[in-house]
């Protein structure tokens, strides 16, 4: 297990260094004078050749490209235009925030997900089957904010059940999941979609293979049949397309947390955004990039978990 | 995605223009629900100043907020602007840029990946290891990311969505012209003695674009929840021109005032969602023959 891990940590240490590539040609292809863009045309030539040099601007490419690599390399994103912070600082204030809404989405996907596909394969074209299809078509149109908006109308303004300004800093740990429930089931409804759909037609596939009959030939109860021998074949691109998902659950934990106005990195990129803080932005690409890389590494790994096959390849 | 880019394996695919595909794509019916829909958001978009009933951008303050009513079918906002006709004319820029962004898309992504495929080597290479390094990013953060730096207008916007559509078309062209490019009809075209241009985009190409037609059908759904999503968070073409997820926004800040103002506009984005995702199933459906018939 520790040379599978090894090898596929090895792995990603060139995707990181292209990814980190792109976020730097990304920022800076910034059309015009990026400190114009910052500062505003108003802005002395002084004042905009003080940023050019606290930028690092005045530099060539090269050198730029250098200083970049190595601050990440010493885990430093720099410091924040506006506040002068370190935003490695920034990052950490907010990032648990972040994670407990994308893990808490990711367990409402495969809770809410996988009983679903498992039954809406049992009961083929059954009303199951069909609330099934309804519901993960549903999941994979609503955009986030709009579901979002939908939910924060009806349980929070309406019904009032849930706290319209987010309590996510309460220090009272109930107050704390009251204010998760609804970003999380929001960001999770678009999971309970792919995995209810993988789950579906991989259940569906797996009932009609050879080792199906033989169990039931053997006498083996359903449920042991279905939750045991057919829905374990079915775990790998299950795992596959929440690895490949989690990019588009990332994309979407920076809405969920603007409708549902949570700290997280998602305010930050809007603050960032609102204030022109290139520097924010830039560190804050750099967290995704990094979180994208780790969320490809851990799919694999869990890989390796879910059948030991892969491990041995 | 990544089944539709590996080579095509047995049984062989179902050609979207023979008759039997029509048939299986029909008899679902999620294909032509979401046709007609489709067909019919385009119609009133395009008609918007005939279906309109008010000038989206009239404000009148004695009639602000008011909830939906016979005159205000979708009620009034804190300007006194009718929702209904705002949600009308916000089709346009919506649909616009969603149809413009994934057809910019489709068009370079499919050109560099049949290039990719046919010729194969070092550029291959190369396009393929940029291809996955393109497609690990989000594509929601990729897109805000793009217009974040190059300024939010309409051109940078289907721009920005253009480009994050790219790496996707690349990827379904180049993996269906490798399959292609080994069957009997690519040697016959050498044979004859055809340029590479001609053999790549007279017979290769018509023969993968039921791919790019089901990739696209679904990537139009993107293009057009990206533009609403970037507008909602303030991304979009800049206020007072109506787009879908900039209405919702506006709503959305006056969330406590009334529920009208968020709900009609969101219900437009889900309603073309879905229409999109009903599509975009029923072609793939059709194409694949181990589909349920």
């Amino acid at each position: 297990m520790l040379r599978f891990v090894a090898k596929r940590l090895a792995l990603a240490i060139p995707t990181l260094w292209a990814v980190l590539t792109l976020v730097f040609v990304l920022v800076r292809i910034v059309p015009g004078d990026p400190t114009i863009v910052i500062l505003g045309d108003q802005a002395t030539p002084a004042a905009r050749e003080a940023l050019r040099q606290r930028l690092g601007l005045d530099q060539p490419l090269w050198s730029q490209y250098w200083d970049f690599m190595v601050q990440i390399l010493h885990g430093d994103l720099g410091r924040s235009l506006v506040t002068n912070r370190p935003i490695v600082d920034d990052v950490w204030a907010v990032l648990p925030f972040t994670i407990e809404l994308t893990v808490a989405a990711l367990i409402i996907g495969v809770a809410m997900g996988v009983p679903l596909g498992v039954l809406a394969a049992r009961k083929r074209d059954g009303f199951a089957d069909w609330f099934a299809r309804l519901f993960s078509l549903a999941g994979l149109s609503f955009p986030a904010f709009v579901s979002g908006i939908l939910l924060l109308i009806a349980f929070a303004v309406q019904l009032r059940w849930f706290p319209v300004i987010s309590t996510a800093n309460a220090t009272d740990p109930v107050e704390r999941l009251r204010a998760l429930v609804l970003p999380a089931f929001n960001l999770g409804l678009i999971m309970v979609a792919y995995v209810t759909r993988v789950t579906r037609s991989g259940m569906l596939k797996a009932l009609g293979e050879d080792y199906i009959r033989t169990a039931r030939a053997k006498g083996l109860p359903q449920r042991l049949i279905v939750w045991r021998h057919a829905l374990r074949n079915v775990l790998i691109p299950i795992v596959t397309v929440i690895g490949l998902y989690l990019g588009v659950l990332i994309g979407n934990a920076v809405v969920t947390e603007i409708v549902f106005n949570r700290p997280g990195l998602g305010k930050l990129i809007v603050t960032a955004l609102n204030q022109r803080d290139y520097a924010l932005l830039q560190g804050l690409m750099v967290v995704s990039a990094f979180a994208i890389v780790v969320a490809n590494i851990l799919t694999d790994l869990t890989y390796g978990l879910v059948d030991p096959r892969v491990k041995t390849q | 995605m990544s089944d539709a880019a590996a080579p095509a394996p047995a049984p062989a695919k179902v050609s979207l223009a023979a008759p039997s595909a029509w048939r299986r794509a029909t008899r679902s019916g999620g294909l032509v629900v979401g046709l007609l829909l489709v067909i019919g958001m385009i119609l009133v978009a395009a008609f918007a100043p005939q279906v309109a009933p008010y000038d989206p951008d009239a404000q009148d303050v004695l009639l602000n907020l008011v909830g939906p009513t016979a005159d205000h079918w979708f009620g009034t906002d804190a300007f006194g602007r009718d929702v209904l006709s705002r949600v009308i004319w916000g089709a346009r820029i919506s649909l616009f840029v969603g149809f413009v962004a994934t057809m910019a898309g489709v068009v370079f992504g499919t050109v560099v990946g049949v290039i990719s495929g046919y010729y194969g080597g070092k550029v291959d290479k190369a396009i393929t290891a940029a291809t996955d390094v393109l497609l690990s990013f989000p594509q929601l953060i990729m897109g805000l990311m793009l217009v974040a730096v190059l300024g939010p207008n309409l051109q940078n916007l289907i721009l920005a969505i253009a480009i994050t559509a790219v790496p996707a078309f690349v990827r379904v062209a180049r993996g269906s012209t490798l399959a292609m490019k080994e069957r009997d009809f690519v040697d016959a075209c050498r044979a004859l003695g055809y340029g590479d241009l001609r053999i790549m985009f007279l017979h290769v190409l018509p023969n993968i674009m039921d791919e790019v037609v089901v990739m696209a059908s679904l990537w139009l759904a993107t293009a057009i929840r990206t533009e609403a999503t970037l507008s909602f968070i303030g991304l979009g073409v800049p206020p007072p021109t109506a787009t879908w997820g900039g209405i919702v926004r506006e709503g959305f800040d006056n969330l406590l005032d009334g529920w009208w103002l968020s709900v009609f506009p969101s219900l437009a984005i889900l309603l073309v969602m879905i229409a999109l995702n009903l599509i975009g199933d029923g072609l793939r459906d059709a194409t694949d023959p181990r589909a349920p018939q």
